[in-house]
């Protein structure tokens, strides 16, 4: 699998990313800087969490509007996949590659902790290698998670099968409408998350229920 | 020269956690008739010349662009 991770000033976990990436699939991902106006020929393209121009105007509105930005929305028209964790989620429906926002967290606080998330989409390229109702756990990280999207863009989400992860058992961290953690393009190569499944993929990080995402995105470039 | 002032809220209907907090501590500071208070943002804009016209269509695409989300926020502009 080849991938492509996006760097930004600010970004803070891309270095997990890479590892994670690497760990996975043996293979090395390439870097693109923001200013950057090509993107190489990958299977999977990468917006890493952090906090990109610190969070300054609205998380992830600035990076959204960098020249890297243009080349990704040209891939992903063509089907290339995208997968945006934490900021690269906030990154991504800044641009308009996926619907609603992310706003501040109900309770005002940071949370920084492990989550259940239930598989809502087992059929999507990011989730084959779990299945349907399965609840991993994953960490989050994050201040603005608070998923919301009006009543006309919610309903086409859930009756597109388009939310990927729900928190499960009481565990929203954030006050997310329909515990929704994680959601994916109607035509399916674009995924957002909260959580951060890079976190868990090792028996060093004390679980491996994240490295399902990633072997998922490895039958990317098989298919 | 024209200066703009840019008013960005939230849309009626989404939750502005940041707001109730604002309310609860005015209500903990005794100020009573307080029914609700909702966070925005202000962006002063200096537009280096004087054609009020371009300046309004360019600062409603400022807008429409980057300045406020539309999904979550509605966006005012005064031309001062």
């Amino acid at each position: 699998m080849k991938t492509a991770v996006i760097l930004l000033p600010g970004l803070n976990r891309d270095r997990d990313m890479i590892a994670a990436i690497k760990k996975v699939s043996g293979q090395e991902p390439v870097t693109v800087w923001q200013t950057d106006t090509d993107i190489p020929d990958v299977d999977l393209i990468v917006v890493p969490g952090g906090f990109s121009y610190g969070d300054y105007l609205r998380c992830g509105a600035i990076a959204a509007r960098m020249p890297f930005m243009k080349a990704l929305k040209a891939k992903a028209d063509k089907g290339v996949h995208v997968m945006g964790v934490c900021n690269g989620f906030q990154i991504l429906l800044e641009a308009g590659l996926l619907p609603g926002a992310l706003m501040r967290n109900a309770s005002l606080k940071f949370v920084c902790k492990e989550v259940e998330l239930e598989v809502v989409n087992a059929k999507t390229a990011f989730t084959s290698a779990y299945t349907k109702d399965q609840i991993i756990r994953c960490p989050v990280a994050h201040h603005d998670g608070n998923y919301f999207a009006d009543a006309k863009t919610l309903k086409a989400l859930q009756d597109g099968d388009q939310i990927a992860f729900r928190y499960a058992n009481g565990t929203n961290p954030n006050g997310s409408i329909d515990d929704i953690a994680g959601i994916i393009n109607k035509k399916g190569n674009v995924l957002g998350m909260m959580p951060h499944p890079e976190n868990l993929i090792e028996s060093a990080h004390g679980g491996t229920d994240g490295r399902g995402l990633f072997e998922s995105a490895l039958n990317i470039a098989a298919a | 020269m024209i200066k703009a002032r840019v008013i960005v809220t939230l849309k009626n209907g989404v939750l502005d956690p940041q707001g109730k907090a604002i309310e609860g501590a005015l209500t903990a500071l005794s100020f009573d008739g307080v029914d609700q208070v909702r966070q925005g943002k202000v962006f002063d804009v200096v537009i280096d010349h004087d054609n009020k016209k371009k300046a309004q269509a360019d600062i409603n695409a400022m807008c429409e662009k980057l300045l406020a989300n539309t999904v979550i926020e509605d966006f005012a502009v005064e031309l001062v």
